[in-house]
């Protein structure tokens, strides 16, 4: 029997520094591939030999990197599930394994299901007899588990945000259900009320995704990392954040060749704090690969503080480092404000770098570092802040049942009245389909009650 | 005293609708058949509404008519009125209704069982089924015959222990005043079967002459002459209309003044009716914001002046029923000329059959129709035929025949209801069916004819039309993918240009353009771009095209839905062995006994985890 492709994370969350996404079935190495850029170009993973370990970034389809991962490829029949396997171990640990996950999911892969794996490799042959029962147990022990995590989030305000999603979506399918099952008592559709629940559903679908990326940032963190030319006071900042003289500090340009890390807490979000070596044209080779690095955690970054020094004025080395953060959110820190001679004025700043917030500080007089704090939270907030105080987590199988079901709310908005009622309530099938995922109802056997909950038929 | 009155292949108790197309399909597969019916002026009765089709209903008469079957061949013959509805809400849900001639219907179906070779009919009352060692063997009727037979069909519809209710008054009765059959409830739960208990009603019936339509709004026909079955002639019967008038306060108040005396509200009736077919005090009840309901006017036949009520089935006592009616627009002087009512009526639990409508307690035993809770006349005689081939097949030793929920809205309503519990009478619904774009009725012969062939039903007639017209089908659907135009061309600009479609940019293909929602194939044949295949094929090509982008995307969910139903269960598994399952999954699927993980997946109350469970077993055993 050939089964489909199906991915997870396979390590704990939380645990140890290294996460592991594991992938089986007929088509992975092939997904996996499209977005696995190898350090060396000469060596793409299908071409690799099975048990083979491979360096290099997983990219999204803007081949912007998600993460830095060492890939395996087993391949059929030598492996865990006796299918074709890859496991991507994601150096930036769990969050960075979630990122690579979802990506795959966009490729056609399978979230798999609790104890999935186990399953395959038993139904493959390549678990003996003996360890069926195990096999079993496995299953149901995992989800009950999956079960138990997804019913505690949606407890309490959650649980009445969902089931107004379900109401409302039940309510549209019975609809639909009803004017095509019983015309004569029915009638049409209520075209109005149909786009108007569509509405409403894609609103409150958005606030709860906006309240699950949320509840992901306060559970998960985010990278901050700290950017400048030499000098401009990087490693005066991280000492200042985290409150200790962790990073040394001279007044030599290129004092930091490496990159230093510390978590700190800002508002409530566990952060986790980079500074960087001052990124500028060297000769030294061992500066050199320090900048190599800070170019490459500056792009993995969530956020970039972006120093500059208004003793110096702006020069040419900012405007170059400039342009790996053009895509980026950034916030720019004025530094070094305290100085009798300034060379840059904010005005200035603002026509060059147009749209990011700056903040005018002075890290050794501790100076706007409150306004620092305020610019992180709202920065890596943005958009997900609602005058709702939802508070929600949902785990990766939720996320994704929520997601498909605001694409397919969105699409059925868009084609209401273009499509025929018959096609329309099999796109609703769908979205109920999802939102059931989230808290593993069968929400379709409920429409056939909702219709004569609502609706007078009988004839 | 018994006497032994002769030996058939199968017998078929009870002559309605499914019984009608069991007889006949077991018949025509070449087994020595019998049926038995109360009474042979009652053949093929439709003791409630005048109609036949509508939304899900109508792909069930056409699937029935694919595989060979009669009632859509029946109602071409007898219909006073036909129409399609639900147009414009896509092919999938559109449907044929007809309305029928009730005395017609009947006369027109009895023919075709005296006509029918293999097949003899009589007029007994089934008292007794012989089934030593759980196999069935003979049956006896009330006069002391005993027919040996090696398969039964048991289709006696709501006429066992009926029980009539017309407000205080009760009594014993099949529908319209029938006898009930009395004595095979005991038969049937002696052979082990469980039984339960259903109810269902009518609205009265009244006398054209005293009906004022000058009240109400017609309700024509459709002009085209549609037909339900793919082979009938053309006959263009004249149609009659039916009427629209609506209850009013005045009614409604007269329900409320007389809820103590409903048998609905007084406890009288326990069983649960269907809520598709509440009875009309129900209705005023629970609509209590509405002060009008629709009620249809609808002539019973062309030969008769009485016209059936449809909305307004109650068992309110008599008197009130005729207040009730005088309250409505246009019935003001009206008469009564059957009272409508309420019936309880014993049913088979159908979690106790297999997918082939054969009970697991006693083999070649099998029931169809409504006596295993269903409701619908065609819901009826689809469990009729699939019942009565796999009777055959019984008694041939073959495999029984089983369609598939992703091949036919009858494997969708055969696996709802072994597989479902219902506490009400099962009614099918197009919502029911999970890939209902692809169960259309426009196609059932494409799916079905192929497989009524198999099996022995469909004959040299009907299949080398259905050949001839897949022959046709291709080849004009060939043609429209071959058939391509540039942007240059100017033909196909100016009709573009006339349908204020979009101008081609590259080169395509007529399927391509026919996709656009502004095209239609017509103009294609206007132009000469396609030779005139006919209306059926040029609909057939129009739904392939347009809908081929949801046509594909429910094809790839049932291969993926194919996956679980070919993990085959042995019947004889035995579930205490299963380690790991829910102790309800274990107890479902020791009841249910599917025989496919997919079917065991749908069974209430067994998980996602249980499935999973259920897997791995499964290989274990494979390997021991
Ligand atoms: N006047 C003034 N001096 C500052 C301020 N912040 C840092 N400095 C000084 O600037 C010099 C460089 O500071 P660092 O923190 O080492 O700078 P850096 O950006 O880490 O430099 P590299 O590691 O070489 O890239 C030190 O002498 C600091 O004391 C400030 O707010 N005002
Ligand atoms: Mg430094």
């Amino acid at each position: 029997m050939m089964y489909d492709d199906i991915a997870a994370v396979s390590t704990p969350p939380g645990e140890g520094g290294i996460a592991i996404v594991r992938l089986s079935g007929t088509g992975v190495i092939q997904a996996v591939a499209e977005c696995f850029l190898p350090f060396n170009p000469q060596l793409p993973l299908p071409a690799r030999a099975s048990f083979s370990l491979n360096l290099g970034w997983i990219v999204d389809r803007e081949k912007e990197k998600i993460d830095e991962v060492l890939v395996s490829v087993m391949r059929a029949p030598k492996s865990y599930t006796g299918e074709d396997v890859v496991e991507v171990n994601c150096h930036g640990g769990t969050l960075a394994a979630r990122k690579c996950l979802e990506e795959f999911l966009q490729r056609g892969i399978r979230l798999a299901e609790p104890g999935e794996f186990t399953k395959r490799a038993f139904l493959s042959g390549r678990l003996d007899l003996s360890q069926a029962e195990a096999v079993v147990d496995i299953i149901r022990a995992k989800n009950e588990k999956a079960m138990k995590m997804a019913v505690s989030n949606l407890e309490g305000k959650n649980s009445a945000v969902i089931k107004n999603i379900e109401d409302r979506l039940i309510r549209l399918n019975a609809m639909v259900e009803a004017s095509v099952d019983f015309p004569e008592d029915v009638g049409e559709l209520d075209y109005r009320e149909a786009g108007d629940i569509l509405l409403e559903l894609e609103e409150v679908l958005n606030k709860l995704i906006r309240a699950g990326e949320r509840g992901e940032i306060y559970r998960e963190g985010v990278n901050v990392a700290i950017c400048g030319k030499p000098n401009v006071g990087k490693s005066s900042l991280l000492n200042a954040l985290i409150r200790k003289d962790k990073a040394i500090v001279t007044d030599i340009p290129g004092t930091t060749r490496d990159v230093i890390e510390d978590y700190i807490n800002i508002r409530g979000i566990p952060v986790k704090i980079m500074d960087t070596a001052g990124i500028r044209g060297t000769e030294d080779l061992v500066e050199q690969i320090g900048v190599e690095k800070s170019i490459q955690v500056i792009e993995n970054a969530d956020l970039a503080i972006f120093m500059l020094d208004m003793g110096t004025g702006i020069s040419q080395e900012d405007m170059d480092l400039y342009i790996h953060l053009k895509n980026k959110k950034a916030i720019i820190l004025l530094n070094k404000e305290d100085l009798a001679h300034k060379h840059i004025k904010p005005e200035d700043v603002e026509k060059i770098f147009k749209g990011f917030k700056i903040i005018t500080a002075s890290v050794i007089e501790d100076r706007g570092m409150d306004e620092l704090e305020d610019a992180i939270e709202n920065m890596v907030l943005e958009g997900k802040l609602d005058s709702d105080d939802l508070d929600i987590m949902f785990n990766m199988r939720q996320k994704k049942a929520l997601l498909k079901a605001r694409s397919t709310v969105q699409e059925l908005r868009e084609s209401l009245e273009s499509v025929p009622l018959d096609c329309l309530g099999v796109d609703v099938w769908e979205a109920l389909e999802a939102v059931g995922e989230i808290s593993g109802k069968t929400l379709k056997e409920e429409v056939i009650d909702r219709i004569f909950r609502d609706f007078c038929i009988g004839k | 005293m018994l006497y032994d009155a002769g030996k058939y292949d199968v017998a078929v108790i009870g002559a309605g609708h499914a019984g009608c197309e069991a007889a006949l399909a077991a018949a025509r597969m070449g087994c020595r058949t019998i049926l038995f019916t109360l009474s042979l002026d009652n053949v093929a009765l439709m003791p409630c509404n005048p109609s036949v089709g509508g939304p899900a209903k109508a792909q069930l008469v056409r699937e029935i008519d694919a595989l060979g079957g009669e009632m859509a061949l029946n109602i071409d013959k007898a219909n006073i009125q036909v129409r399609t509805i639900n147009t414009g809400k896509g092919p999938a849900v559109q449907a044929l209704r007809a309305q029928a001639d009730k005395r017609e219907y009947q006369h027109e179906m009895l023919q075709t069982l005296l006509k029918q070779k293999n097949l003899d009919l009589l007029m007994a009352e089934v008292e007794e089924i012989e089934a030593p060692d759980r196999k069935v063997q003979a049956v006896i009727t009330k006069t002391g015959a005993r027919y040996e037979c090696g398969a039964l069909v048991v289709t006696t519809g709501t006429y066992l222990k009926g029980r009539i209710i017309i407000g205080e008054v009760m009594y014993d009765g099949g529908p319209g005043n029938q006898f009930p059959a009395t004595k095979l409830s005991a038969a049937l739960e002696k052979a082990g079967l469980r039984l339960g208990r259903f109810k269902t009603g009518t609205p009265p019936r009244i006398d054209q002459k005293s009906v004022d339509f000058s009240k109400m709004i017609e309700q024509p026909g459709d002009e085209k002459t549609l037909r339900f079955s793919h082979i009938s002639p053309e006959n263009g019967r004249p149609q009659l209309s039916c009427w629209l008038t609506h209850s009013t306060r005045e009614t409604h108040q007269i329900v409320m003044d007389n809820l103590d005396r409903a048998p609905m509200f007084t406890g009288v009736i326990k069983g649960r009716g269907p809520r598709y077919c509440p009875s009309f005090e129900d209705k005023v009840v629970r609509y209590a914001h509405k002060d009008s309901h629709q009620l249809f006017i609808e002539p019973e036949g062309r030969e008769t002046d009485e016209m059936y009520v449809q909305g307004l089935n109650t068992s309110l006592p008599e008197d009130v029923q005729i207040r009730v009616l005088r309250s409505i627009p246009g019935l003001e002087n009206v008469h009564i000329t059957r009272t409508g009512y309420a019936i309880e009526y014993d049913y088979v639990f159908p979690s106790q059959l297999k997918l082939s409508l054969e009970a697991r307690a006693v083999e070649g035993l099998f029931t169809a129709g409504q006596i295993n809770g269903t409701s619908g006349y065609e819901e009826a005689a689809a469990q009729g035929l699939i019942a009565g081939i796999n009777a055959v097949l019984k008694v041939q030793g073959k495999e029984p025949f089983i369609l598939k929920r992703s091949q036919s809205y009858i494997g969708v309503l055969i696996d709802d209801l072994v597989n479902k519990e219902a506490d009400e009478p099962y009614r099918l619904l197009t919502s029911r069916a999970e890939y209902r774009l692809l169960l259309r009725q426009d196609n059932a012969d494409l799916r079905l004819t192929e497989l009524g062939r198999d099996v022995g039903l469909v004959d040299d007639y009907r299949y080398n039309r259905f050949q001839e017209k897949k022959k046709t089908l291709e080849e004009a659907r060939e043609k429209l993918k071959k058939t391509t135009f540039t942007p240059a061309d100017q033909t196909m600009s100016g009709l573009l240009e006339q349908k204020k479609s979009a101008a081609l940019k590259d080169r395509l293909s007529l399927w391509e353009i026919l996709r656009r929602p502004e095209m239609k194939i017509r103009d294609f044949v206007v132009a000469g771009w396609l030779e005139d295949p006919g209306p059926e094929i040029l609909e057939q090509l129009e739904i392939q095209a347009k809908y081929e982008g949801y046509i594909k995307k429910q094809e790839d969910q049932v291969a993926r839905f194919n996956k679980l139903e070919d993990k085959k269960i042995r019947e004889d598994l035995d579930y205490d062995q299963v380690y790991g399952l829910s102790n309800e999954a274990r107890q479902k699927l020791k009841e249910v006994r599917p025989v496919s993980v997919g079917q065991a997946s749908r069974i209430s109350g067994v998980n996602p985890a249980d499935i999973n469970v259920l897997l791995i077993n499964l290989e274990k055993m494979r390997r021991n």
